[in-house]
Formats: structure tokens, sequence, C-alpha cells
């Protein structure tokens, strides 16, 4: 049986209230348990809790299962990347296939793993000669220009040489005897000249060069040539920027070196023949050999991208396979296990009203896996607090969330959501109103909520994916903020007469006047939707709106904060607590109505009379001496008396909510000690096994000390708060002014003065400041300045006056959940 | 000597000590490693490491372990995260960072040129070596045949090029000359260390100091352990201990003269907080000093966490990081060789 609280008699509304919940116990026979599991996952409507939370995850029963699925997941993963590397897309899932067994699926993966392993192995041996090749053929080409140029610079020296020798004896002394020194010392001292030619990464070459003449002191002769495009390193398969270079040095010991240094660097080095014939006829060699090597490795790739393009049909449906049955295995390992009787124990959270179609379920689970017993499902007793399970839809999820982002309702409490739906966006608006900019805000939403297939099916960019969950949200904050952009007449800060003419007029036909000493009004009734468009640019303009948006303001802020504690009363009632009723909700009522209530009415009385008292002197002297005359303040008769009557109640009603309810609490705690040794004996329901879990909330210590303590800060809170949360809503006041200034400004001082110019280019330009403005400040940072401070109304000044919000959520087995996170 | 560190600390430091914090978090806790030691198989080792930090490293390993892999993987993490700190620090926090590392490229360069003198293969050489200690030129050190061509050649690019000017001899590399080598970079690597911590000043130098010292006397006892029976001198041997902490310097006196264990423990006794540590072992017992030793070190390492506002907290991670990787190899290598009664002697417990 659920935990019924609440009166049978009020109909339950379903958002009002979270779906009633119930322990229930599954006892599951091991045969078609699997089965079992995958049904309630189907169904997701079950919340499991974990039994063995003691056992570390590979202590747990379905360990290895659980592994074989993660190795599962891995190979999928494994195909996924190949499928990149080859840049093939995963396809979207043709025809319906026959779905494979979980072990059928294992052995598979296993296959197509090796066999692309294989294949992987063996392309890249063949890759790895290949791009061996081309890089010797580079060196071929670069190395054979260094040494061709090195060929004719040297000839060319020679013949300038023998030029010199031979035709003149009256050149300068020293050079001969230079020539002659070269002469003595070159064959004598001539040890053999060696080079290495070959491959270097351009990061490395410094390094490597400033290695080399360190390591042969200088003896060497280090020439090196970019190559125009990266080339794929052999070792690593990668594109590198590479260097051909070539090394001279002199002696066996330096080539040993010089080899090390290269091999120590990753150079790699390529034989280079010295005989220009050789070279040619090994360039051929090459190019044929690397032909051929082509022709191979583009036949292993037509074999691969065959493979995984058969593969990327399917790894979809093989992945999300995986994941279920990953996530299946998980729950059964949180199931207790009874080795005697083979059998699974599960105890989870379930809607009441799931009951039957868990029950349905089961029956068909245990008739498909051709069990003997069916599952035996029943309900448990428990102290426990269940899980908050609200039923919302697409266009009620978006206003949960804004509730949940503060707490998570307690099991069954007053759902504030219910009526955020329609005071979320009525705040938002009040700050917004601008009947264009709404339009702009509507035009915007409705594109997102006609494209909602396209874009949801999408990954979409974070702010993207933000505007696109609150769609809802938005829309209706578009709709209101037009409604209020009527009511404050404006459409970019300007304003028309649409609905009728102006009660007001010039006193004189050129208005010459009327910015000075006003207008006339001239007709007996007045504008009749919203403000009248004759307030806008006169001189009185911004007191006369001040004044209405902020008495509009306070209305608004006592009606919702009115709510909030109504809303405190329906918890208590359906909670059966007496003293919250009388002892809180009555009191506040009273204390909040008394002062900021009574402010109200003194609000709407002017507005309806159209007296000249002065509010705030009212009120302040409401305080200050309450049996002074009010004089010109009067407003209606027996005023005087009534603001004692309220004061004398906002008075009481202070102590009222700070002592009787400890004092009352401390009292029944005495009486139960004094009367513990009585029980109540329960009548025990026939068909549910009562099971004891855990703690009892009796056995609780009671403190008089922290109770009070705890009461007196609700008190202190609720007592300022009237006063702090009435101050707040005017907030609604100041967004809405800055707004409708800020439009003005834009709209004045860019627009209106680029098209004073008359120049095409001006207006032009002014046009672009003005809407990038607009769209930019006024439709981006306003909207979500304005929602920031709706939000903030709702979770302090409205929430904070009954919601609790220490539930948790309700996070039922399902697989739809699984099917949409990505790993 | 605190000077106003806290005022401006976090206008460089701030986001990389929040950093370090973190992953201060992510380190395994007491009921990880009692789970770790239950396991009867490296997959098991890898399933419950898939739900720590570790995951993400080792979730794409194809299935037949080994204990290898799981600590390269482990490795990558570490220096990953190092990498990501070091390119976000600025001055003096970056060269703060790259000192900590500088302990691992002695390490490495000792591992090459033993290597090479033993005829190893360079790039085997390479895979073994401490990927913090890696340096560019580090495989052209199979070139060098002596010290002096060692630091000619290739050490010289290197931030270790001043810690070479005690040992440029012209001898050829033994195994003596190099174990000599080795103990003298460190000694003026962890010299340097101490007065680049000096320099810094406030909690940092407080804390660094303090660590170092205790590193610095570690390193001595060591060393006198370790000489005890060979042909160093004892004059040779006293060159080798760093000149400062606790034991600087009438305990490298005394431990200069040491010729047995029980002598070094007699030394060490003098001083209190050594005192401990000795108090632990029975006499003629010297394998479990080691671990004696990673034991105290790890608790201070922990203590750095506790003061902010300080360089100390990111060589304490990385130590502690370290440490943690040396107990999962020893987890993996008992798992592997079925030694699994074994398993609680090489673990210290970091939290």
């Amino acid at each position: 049986m659920a935990i019924r609280l609440g009166d049978p008699d009020v109909p339950q509304m379903d958002l009002f209230r979270s779906e009633q919940m119930c322990l229930v116990q599954l006892i599951i026979p091991a045969e078609s348990a699997h089965e079992t599991i995958t049904n309630l996952g189907e169904l997701g409507l079950l919340q499991f809790k974990d039994l063995n939370a003691d056992k570390s995850p590979f202590q747990r029963t379905y360990a290895n299962q659980v592994k074989r699925c993660g190795e599962m997941a891995r190979k999928l993963r494994f195909f996924k990347d190949q499928m990149t590397k080859a840049s093939i897309s995963v396809a979207v899932r043709s025809a319906a296939q026959k779905d494979l067994e979980l072990d059928e699926l294992e052995v598979k993966l296993v296959e197509l793993e090796t066999e692309l392993l294989e294949i992987n192995s063996s392309s890249d041996k063949l890759l790895r000669s290949y791009s061996e090749l081309v890089e010797f053929q580079l060196v071929l080409k670069k190395a054979g220009v260094f040494f061709s140029s090195a060929r004719s610079t040297a000839s060319a020296y020679q013949r300038e040489l023998e030029d010199v020798s031979s035709s003149s004896r009256d050149i300068p002394m020293d050079i001969p005897l230079l020539l002659e020194q070269e002469m003595q010392t070159d064959p004598s001292k001539q040890t053999r000249l060696g080079f290495i030619t070959g491959l270097i990464a351009k990061t490395k070459v410094a390094a490597f060069e400033r290695i080399l003449f360190r390591a042969t002191r200088g003896n060497l002769f280090f020439k090196q040539a970019l190559v125009e495009e990266p080339v794929l390193d052999p070792a690593t398969n990668e594109k590198v920027e590479k260097l051909v270079f070539v090394v001279f040095f002199s002696g066996e010991r330096a080539r040993m070196k010089v080899m090390k240094i290269c091999e120590a660097f990753g150079a790699n080095k390529y034989p280079f023949p010295e005989e220009v014939g050789h070279q040619a006829q090994m360039i051929d060699e090459v190019s044929t050999r690397l032909a051929e090597l082509k022709a191979t490795i583009d036949a292993g790739s037509r074999h691969r991208d065959s493979m995984l393009s058969m593969i990327s049909y399917q790894i979809e449906p093989w992945s999300l396979m995986v994941r279920k049955q990953k996530a299946v295995y998980h729950i059964l390992n949180m199931l207790n296990i009874d080795v005697t009787r083979k059998c699974l124990v599960a105890e989870g959270w379930c809607p009441v009203s799931a009951k039957l179609q868990i029950q349905d379920a089961l029956h068909q689970a245990a008739f498909d896996s051709n069990s003997q017993v069916a599952t035996i499902f029943q309900v448990l007793h428990t102290k426990e607090l269940p899980p908050t399970y609200f039923k919302t839809n697409k266009f009620t999820g978006a206003y949960q969330e804004i509730v949940d982002a503060y707490g998570i309702a307690k099991y069954q409490e007053a759902n504030p959501g219910v009526f955020t739906i329609v005071t979320f966006p009525f705040l938002f608006a009040v700050m917004f109103g601008d009947w264009g900019h709404g339009i702009c805000l509507l035009v915007a939403v409705l594109w997102l909520i006609l494209n909602e297939r396209k874009y949801g099916s999408q990954k979409l960019g974070d702010i993207m994916s933000m505007a696109f969950s609150g769609r809802y949200v938005i829309l209706l904050m578009a709709i209101f903020s037009i409604y209020t952009g009527l009511i404050y007449n404006e459409f970019f800060s300007r304003s028309f007469p649409i609905f009728g003419s102006s009660a007001y007029h010039c006193s004189d036909a050129t208005c010459s006047q009327s910015s000075r000493s006003g207008l006339i009004k001239t007709q007996s009734s007045p504008y009749w939707f919203g403000v009248d468009p004759a307030w806008h640019g006169s001189a009185t303009e911004l007191p006369f709106l001040n004044s209405m948006k902020m008495k509009m303001s306070i209305l608004i802020g006592v009606a919702q904060m009115n709510l909030g504690i109504v809303l405190s009363y329906y918890n208590a009632k359906f909670f059966r607590n007496e003293l919250n009723v009388w002892y809180q909700f009555v009191p506040q009522v009273i204390f909040l109505n008394a002062l900021f209530g009574y402010l109200s009415l003194l609000i709407i009385v002017k507005w309806c009379t159209g007296a000249r008292a002065d509010l705030y002197h009212v009120m302040i002297y409401m305080f200050l001496s309450p049996t002074a005359d009010l004089a010109d303040n009067q407003l209606f008769w027996g005023q005087k008396y009534l603001q004692i009557l309220l004061l004398l109640a906002a008075l009481v009603a202070v102590p009222w909510m700070l002592l009787p309810k400890p004092l009352i609490l401390r009292k029944r705690h005495l009486q139960k000690l004094q009367g513990r040794a009585y029980g109540i004996l329960g009548g025990s329901d026939t068909d549910s096994v009562d099971l004891d879990h855990g703690n009892d909330g009796d056995h609780e210590e009671f403190q008089f000390g922290e109770v009070l303590v705890h009461q007196m800060i609700h008190t202190i809170e609720f007592v300022l708060g009237a006063v702090s949360n009435t101050a707040s809503y005017l907030r609604l006041w100041a967004l809405s002014l800055a707004h409708s200034e800020l439009s003005s400004v834009f709209y004045d001082k860019v627009l209106l003065l680029a098209l004073g110019y008359k120049n095409i280019a001006v207006t032009i330009v002014g046009f672009a400041v003005f809407a990038s403005a607009t769209i930019g400040v006024l439709l981006c940072m306003e909207t979500l300045s304005a929602f920031l401070h709706a939000l903030r109304l709702h979770w302090v000044e409205f929430q904070g006056k009954f919601y609790e919000g220490d539930g948790y959520k309700f996070q039922p087995f399902s697989f739809s959940s699984i099917a949409k996170e990505e790993d | 000597m605190y000077g106003f560190e806290a005022l401006t600390f976090n206008i460089h430091g701030g986001y990389l000590e929040a950093i370090v914090r973190g992953h201060r978090g992510g380190l395994l806790t007491a009921v990880d490693y009692n789970n770790l030691c239950q396991c009867e198989t490296l997959d098991d080792i890898k399933m419950h490491l898939s739900a720590t930090e570790y995951g993400p490293y080792l979730q794409n390993e194809p299935s037949p372990l080994r204990t290898t892999t799981i600590v390269e993987k482990c490795t990558q993490k570490l220096v990953d995260e190092y990498k990501h700190m070091l390119t976000q620090a600025t001055e003096p926090l970056s060269t703060f960072l790259e000192y900590i590392t500088y302990g691992h490229m002695i390490d490495n360069i000792v591992l090459i040129v033993t290597g090479t003198l033993h005829e190893r293969d360079v790039h085997e050489l390479l895979e073994k070596c401490h990927p913090l200690g890696m340096f560019e030129s580090i495989a052209t050190l199979a070139v060098a045949q002596n010290m002096r061509e060692l630091y000619r050649l290739v050490l010289v690019d290197t931030p270790l090029a001043p810690y070479f000017s005690e040992c440029i001899t012209s001898e050829d590399l033994d195994e003596m000359n190099i174990e000599i080598m080795r103990n003298t970079l460190y000694k003026a690597y962890l010299e340097d260390f101490y007065k680049f911590c000096k320099k810094l000043g406030g909690a940092t130098s407080e804390i660094m100091c303090d660590l170092l010292s205790f590193e610095a006397d570690r390193r001595a006892v060591n060393i006198s352990i370790n000489s005890i029976g060979t042909e160093l001198t004892r004059d040779d041997r006293r060159k080798l201990f760093s000149n400062f902490g606790l034991l600087y310097p009438y305990g490298h006196e005394e431990l200069a003269l040491c010729e047995d264990f029980d002598q070094v423990r007699g030394v060490m006794e003098k001083y209190p907080t050594y005192n401990l540590i000795f108090a632990k072992l029975s006499y003629g017992e010297s394998q479990m000093l080691d671990k004696a030793f990673y034991e105290e070190e790890v608790k201070r390492l922990c203590l750095a966490f506790e003061q902010q506002f300080h360089y100390a907290v990111f060589f304490a991670y990385v130590r502690l990081r370290e440490q943690e990787i040396r107990n999962l190899m020893w987890i993996s290598e008992c798992v592997a060789q079925n030694q699994k009664s074994r398993i609680h002697d090489g673990i210290v417990y970091i939290f």
C-alpha cells in the first residue's frame, strides 16, 4: 500500500502533487530474470534499489557479464574509430534486421575484430614499406639536386682554377702557395669522405644539426632541403613535415657516431648511389615498385572499406543493444540473490498507477521465458520517503525544470511548477513589455518549435540547446510580453493609438504648449486598453509610468506572496499538520495582509477614486503615530481605526508565529514519553508483507531548544522577508523602466539621428547599428536579465513561502533514457 | 616570514591550485585499495579502476591486460595532468613545475647510459624511461663514451647542465661512475631546488624546504647503506650528501663513518623524527626501510595540502600520484603472479 495522505475527496491534479509511489518487491525466478528486467526496462516505470551496496562491482554476481559487455563496447568503439579514420559515416538502419542474441553478437564481434586487425596489420606493413619507398624517392630527388649542383660548381671552380694557372704567371704570390699547400695536404691526409642521406622531421632538425656538429667537432658538412608536402612517417603513420638532409663527414668513427645520432633522432637513412647512372636506374626501380605497392594497398583498403561499410549499417543497433544489455546486468547486480531457492529479489519504487502495467510486463516475461513460476509481485510497507515523480510532457517539462533546478519537491508536496507555467512568463513580460520585441521573440521561438523534430534529433551547441529545451517557456514569454507591451503601449519604444483615439488633446492647434501646460482631457471615458498614447513624449510621461508600474509591482508581488502562503496551507492540510495551519499559516496571512495587503487596498482605492492622498505618508505614520489625524490623506471613512486594528493584528501575529508551535510540540513529546508503555495495535493488511526498514521516525530525539531556535529563525525570516520581499518585487518596475528607456535611447539617438541626415549611407549604417543593438542588447541580454529576475522572484519570493524542495527525483530504469545518452 | 601572498596568490596561482586540489580529490582512497586488493585478475583491477579517474585511460585497452599497460596508462594520466598544469602556469610556478621533473631526468639519463653500457637497444630503453623526465635529445645519450662527451654532446642543452660541473671527468663510464654521477647530480639538483624554494619565500619555502630536507636525508641514509662494503671512500661518500637537511652537517660526518646498518641506525636514532621510523624496524632489518620512508614521505606530502597559497601542493600531488602508481604496480604484480598474500606489504596508503 502506498503512503496515502490527504483528503480522498479532493480531486488529484496531475502536476500539483507528485504521483503516488509505492515500494514493491519482486521475487523473480532465476531463469526468467534477464527477460523480466529487459521488459521492465522497456516499460521504464520502476526505480530499482541497490540491495548490494556493500559489495564492490567485481564481487557481484553478474560482474562477468558486465565485463563482457564492456569488452564488446570497446570493440564497437574500435570499429567506430576505424570508420572515422576511413571516413565512413554511420549509416541509418536501413531495414529491420533480425536481432542477434548477445552471445552470437559477441562471437561475431570477435570475428570482425580479428579480421579487421589482420587487415590493418598487413596494410600497415605495406603502408610502411610504401612510405619508406616514398621517402627514398624524395631522398633520391633532393639529394640528386645537391650533388648535381655541387658537381657543377666544382667543375666551374676547376675550370677557373685551370684558367688561372695556365694563363698567367703574374698573379700574386700567395695563391700558388696556397694551391701548393692544398696539393700537398690533400693526398697525404686524405681520409675517405663519407656521407649519409636521409629524412628527418622538421621540428627536430635544429637539435639534430647541433648535436651532429658537437659530436664530430665541427668536421662535417650538413645540407638540407625542405620537402614541400608533409610526408607519411613510416614508423607512426602520420603526416609530418620533413627535410631531406645530407651529412658529409670523414672517418669511420664519425660514421658510427652519425649513424647513432640518426637513429636517436628517428631520422630515416637511405643509401644514395654515387654514380649518376646508378641514380637514374634506382629512381626508375623505386617508382615501379611504388606503383605495384600502391595497387596492393588500394585493393586492401577497398576490402577494408567494404567491411567497414557493412559494419556501419549495424553498428548503431549493435551498440544500442550492448548498452541495453550492460544496463540490464547492472540492474541484475543490484538484486539480492537467493541461492537455495534459485530466485532473485528486487526492490524498487514505482508509481501506484503503474502497478498493473508492471504486472503485465512480468507476466509477459514469465510467459516468454517459459518459466514455470511467475514472478511474485508484492507491495512493501516502508517509512522511507518515496521519490518524487511528476508526469510532465514537452510543454510542462521545461517549467518543471525551472522548479527542479531549485530543489526537487518533497514527496507529494504542492508543486509550484503548476503556477510557474503562467506566473513565470507573466513576471518576465512585466519586465519585458514591448510588443515589437515580443513579436521578434515570438518569431524566433516559433521557428524553433516548428523545426522541433529537426533540432531535436541533432546535437546543438550549449546556448542553442538551452534555448531549444526552453522553447515553450520562451513561447509563453513572448506571447505575454506582446500582451504587456500592448498595455504599456510600446512598439520599439513608439506608441500607437491602436485601441481608439487618445482621451487627451492639445489645448491649441500647434501643440506648442503641450509639454509645459499639459493636455486637455476631451473624452469622459479613458483610453480603453492600456496606456493612453498621449502620455508618450510628454513631460509627465516618466512620473506617470513610474507611479503606475511601481504600484502594479506591489500588487503583483503581494498577490504572488499570498498565493505562496495559501499553498503552504494546502501543504499543511494535505500532510494533516494542524499546527502549521493554525500557528503558521493564519498568523502569516494576517501579518502580510495587515501591512502590505492594506497597502494594496490603498493603491486600488486611490486608483478608483482618483484621490490625492500620499501613500508613503499613510504607511509610515501608521507605525510612527497610529492615533494621529490623517487629514488630507484619508481615503475612506474609519481608516484610522482600521489602521490601528491592522497594526495590532500584525503585532499579535509575530508572537503567534513564534511561540505556540514549539510549546505544543514539547507538550506532545512529554505526553508521548508518559504513554510510551502502551502502543496502539495497527490493523495489518493481509495481502502485504511488513518489512522493517531501518530507522523509525519516532526514535528521534526531541530537543526543545533546537525547535524553538528553528521557529525563531523562521519567524524572523518571515517578518523581515515580508518587507524585503515586497521591496524585491519592485524589480519588476525597475527592469521594465530600464527596458523601455534603453529601447527609446536606441530609437531616438540612433535611428532617428541617422534618418535626420537624409543620406542613404548614413541611414543604412544607422539602421544596422539600431538593429544590432536591438537584437544584441534588448532581445538577448535584456531577455536573459529579465529571465533571471523572474527566476529569482519565483525561487526566493514565491517558493520561499512554502516550498521544502528536499525530495529526490524518480529515476526509473528505462531503455529510452539509455538510448538517448551517447557514450 | 609570511608576506601578503594570500592577497595576490590567486591572480596567477589560483586556477592551478584549484586544479591540483581537484586532482588530489581523485587519488585512490583506502576503500579503493581494499577493493583492489580483493581483485582476482588484472581485468578486475581494470574494472575497478574504470570507476575511478583512470577510467578513460584504460577503457580502450583490449582484454588480456599486462601490468606494464596498467602502469603505463596510469602514468599517462599523471603526465597529461602535469602537462596541462605546466602549459597554464606562469613564472615562477612554471619553473617550479619544471624542477619537479629534473629528478626523473637524472634517472632517465642514468638508465640510458647504463643500458648502453650493457648494449641494450636504445628504443627499448626509451620505452622504460619515465615520461616526465624526457627531453628532446635524450636518445643521443647512447653516443657518448665518457662523462665529458656526455656533457658536451647532450646535456649542455638540458636544464641539468649546471649540475654537471662537479662530475666532468674523462674517465670512461662504468657502473660505479654512473652511480656516483647519479648521486652527484641528484645532490646538485636538490641543493638547487632548495635554493630556488628558499628564494620563493612564504609558505612555499617553508613547506618545500621541509620536504626537500626529508628527501635529502633519505638519500643520505640510502647512500650510506648502499655504499657499505664498496670501494667508495669515506670522503667520497661524504661528498655525495646534499648540504642541507636535518642531518647536515653533523649527521653527515657520522654517516660517512658508518660501516654497517646498525651503525646507521645508531646515528639516525639521535634524531627524533627519524627515531620513529627506525623504531618500527627490528634490528638488522633493512628491507622495510624503504617502505617506512615512503610512508613518512606520504604523511608529509599529505600535510602540504593543509595550507593554502603555496606551490608545494604541486610537488606533493605529483609525488603522491607517483606513489599511487607504485602501489598500483605492486598490486597488479601481486595479482598477476598470484602472490596475493604479500599484497598488503607493498601498499603505502595515501588517505
